[in-house]
């Protein structure tokens, strides 16, 4: 039963990440819930996302304000060559509720090519996920960058 | 050896900046930059940090002024001193940390030399033996840190000068000291503190594209239109759907850019003051009737009274940038610092700051700002951080000599040193010609 779990919070992970490399931006957005909060804090010590400083601290509608100016024709910044490769790994399940809900907490490395630029972007990703007849949706993604606090060699225009 | 590297520019500083363009080099030469560094960066009052970064004795923030590794520290007197981060005995930096706590003293990880907080020796390990017969001991000036020559804080604001010579702080400041008051005044307790966290952001391309840019009405429209389009579109759909028919003051702030047309820009004012400092007047309009404010009102006409409330909140500004390296958006609580690290790169340390005693929720408006505008996945300067960098590439190429700031010139209204754009020519590249100005003449030396 566990392993189900895990085996199905697993593919939902790397689905999560896979629609960002392919830059399905529409369909990753689908994968949060409603009041869906996608978090990155600027250290790991922040507990929560609102009132305090954040790297991304956005609900569905700023999702979709990111989303609708990536795609703007008009987005100089989006117009060289760039793309991103997810490697997500060490899944550990934290709470599996009887409701089907659970918590669980993964590493990811992202490698990001920006015209002859590589970045390196690593770190750990918290997942609390809501069971639906869907299967599994959002309710928080928060994610802390090693180099969260490292000075941005320019800066991040998605989601990690 | 640095003094040979760097070029004699008395003689053909003229030809490098007109009275309404600039040559390509002043923004690529390294050895243009290595002079700026020495005359400008690393005389002028650059800002170091607020006083509120360092709370308890020992705390202390490290900073870059010009080429210079410094460290603002609090002493247990309660003063905030800036020393040269640097041990004078073999020269190791002081503090490795970008902040941290250094205790009671500071001790130089390498042989245990220690320091108090102004930077005076305190003692070194078997001194009386070691040094006997040597003039060097507690009272040899080459053994304490070296200070900033000069420091000075105005609001809680500190500022540190690497020559003893030129204009007080507030001779410096000038007109462009309301930067901090508008910020600390928008307090009801008339103070700010700093909200702990520093966003570092790099760009490609030298220093003065940046300020350059901080002032230039003509770019929001149309670097920033993506950004304005998309978040319009969302503000329209949560306002039809929200029953009080609004949608959160944070879309205004990103759907100006594109509710602003291009057009519009001409509207608004630049104030160029002595320095090479300058004033964007508002465009945004901050003052909204919610709830939310109206209770702010109420408390900052407690703590002024009528009269001096409705002065206060109508200031009317949107930048103030203070030359060479400070940004300030002071009706927003917050600030950029730039940090030259080479000719083609240059750091900002970006702060929010809360006004003390204001309610949580005009805590929280600014914020957003800080989130969406000037965290490192702005919505915003991505575009303005492309456009430096593509700027910085074709100034580095031979396809033209000149950079043109020529937008509105021979239209400027002076009077008694402060330059002010005429009306209806807002997007006129006065800010520019100013800083060139300012920076000519402290080049000259």
């Amino acid at each position: 039963m566990a392993k189900d779990v895990h085996f199905e919070v697993e593919q939902f992970l790397y689905r999560q990440a896979d629609l960002l490399d392919r830059k399905q931006w529409q369909e990753w957005i689908d994968l949060f819930t409603e009041d869906g909060v996608y978090w990155m804090p600027p250290e790991p010590s922040y507990t929560t996302w609102d009132g305090t400083p954040a790297i991304f601290a956005e609900d569905k509608n700023l999702m979709n304000v990111r989303m609708g100016r990536v795609l703007h024709p008009d987005a100089w910044s989006q117009r060289p060559l760039w793309g991103t490769n997810h490697i997500v790994s060490n899944v550990l399940l934290e709470k599996n509720s009887a409701n089907g809900d659970v918590i669980v907490r993964s590493r990811f490395h992202m490698m990001e090519l920006r015209r002859d630029d590589v970045r390196h972007f690593a770190g750990s990703y918290l997942h609390q996920l809501k069971k639906t007849k869907h299967g599994y949706r959002i309710k928080l993604q928060r994610v802390d960058m090693t180099n969260a606090q490292a000075a941005y060699d320019y800066v991040l225009q998605v989601w990690v | 050896m640095l003094q040979e590297r760097v070029p004699d520019l008395s003689r053909s500083l003229s030809d490098l900046v007109a009275p309404d363009r600039v040559r390509r080099e002043v923004y690529t030469d390294p050895a243009i930059f290595e002079l700026e560094m020495r005359r400008i960066h690393e005389r002028v009052w650059i800002y170091c940090g607020h006083e509120s970064q360092v709370p308890k004795s020992g705390d202390y923030y490290t900073l870059q002024i010009g080429r210079q590794p410094m460290i603002m520290v609090r002493g247990a007197d309660g003063a905030v001193n800036v020393l040269y981060n640097r041990c004078p005995h073999r020269g190791n930096l002081m503090v490795g940390d970008r902040y941290g706590n250094s205790g009671e003293f500071f001790r130089c990880s390498y042989h245990a030399w220690t320091f108090h907080h102004d930077g005076r020796l305190r003692n070194i390990p078997m001194m009386e033996s070691g040094y006997a017969g040597t003039p060097y001991g507690k009272d040899h000036p080459d053994c304490s840190m070296k200070r900033a020559a000069r420091v000075e804080n105005y609001r809680g604001f500190v500022f540190a000068s690497l020559s003893g010579e030129g204009p007080s702080l507030r001779d410096f400041l000038g007109e462009a000291i309301v930067a901090f008051d508008d910020m600390c005044d928008r307090a009801p307790q008339g103070e700010v503190e700093v909200v702990p966290n520093c966003f570092r952001v790099i760009q490609k391309s030298n220093w003065k594209i940046f300020l350059e840019n901080q002032l230039d009405a003509l770019h929001p429209s149309v670097t920033h239109q993506s950004t304005g389009r998309a978040a319009h579109e969302v503000e329209k759909q949560i306002a039809k759907k929200a029953k009080k028919g609004e949608a959160p003051l944070s879309y205004h702030m990103l759907s100006a850019f594109a509710t602003v047309t291009i057009d519009k820009w001409d509207a608004f004012q630049t104030i160029n003051y002595p320095h090479g400092h300058c004033i964007l007047t508002g465009y945004m309009g901050l003052r909204p009737q919610d709830p939310d404010t109206l209770a702010y009102d109420k408390l900052m006409i407690k703590a002024y009274g009528q009269k001096r409330f409705e002065e206060i909140v109508g200031v009317n500004i949107h930048h103030v940038l203070i030359y060479p390296g400070l940004s300030v958006q002071s009706p927003l609580q917050q600030l950029r610092a730039v940090r030259p690290l080479g000719v083609d790169r240059t750091l900002t340390e970006i702060w929010h700051f809360r006004l003390k005693g204001a309610p949580e929720p005009i805590y929280r408006r600014s914020l957003a700002y800080y989130n969406l505008v000037n965290s490192p996945a702005t919505l915003v300067n991505a575009d303005d951080l492309e456009n430096f960098w593509k700027c910085h590439q074709g100034l580095s190429s031979e396809g033209g000599d000149w950079v043109s700031f020529a937008r509105h010139h021979g239209r400027d209204i002076e009077k008694d040193g402060t330059v002010e754009t005429a009306p209806n020519c807002g997007t006129s590249e006065a800010p520019m010609r100013n800083q060139m100005k300012a920076w000519a003449e402290y080049m000259r030396g």
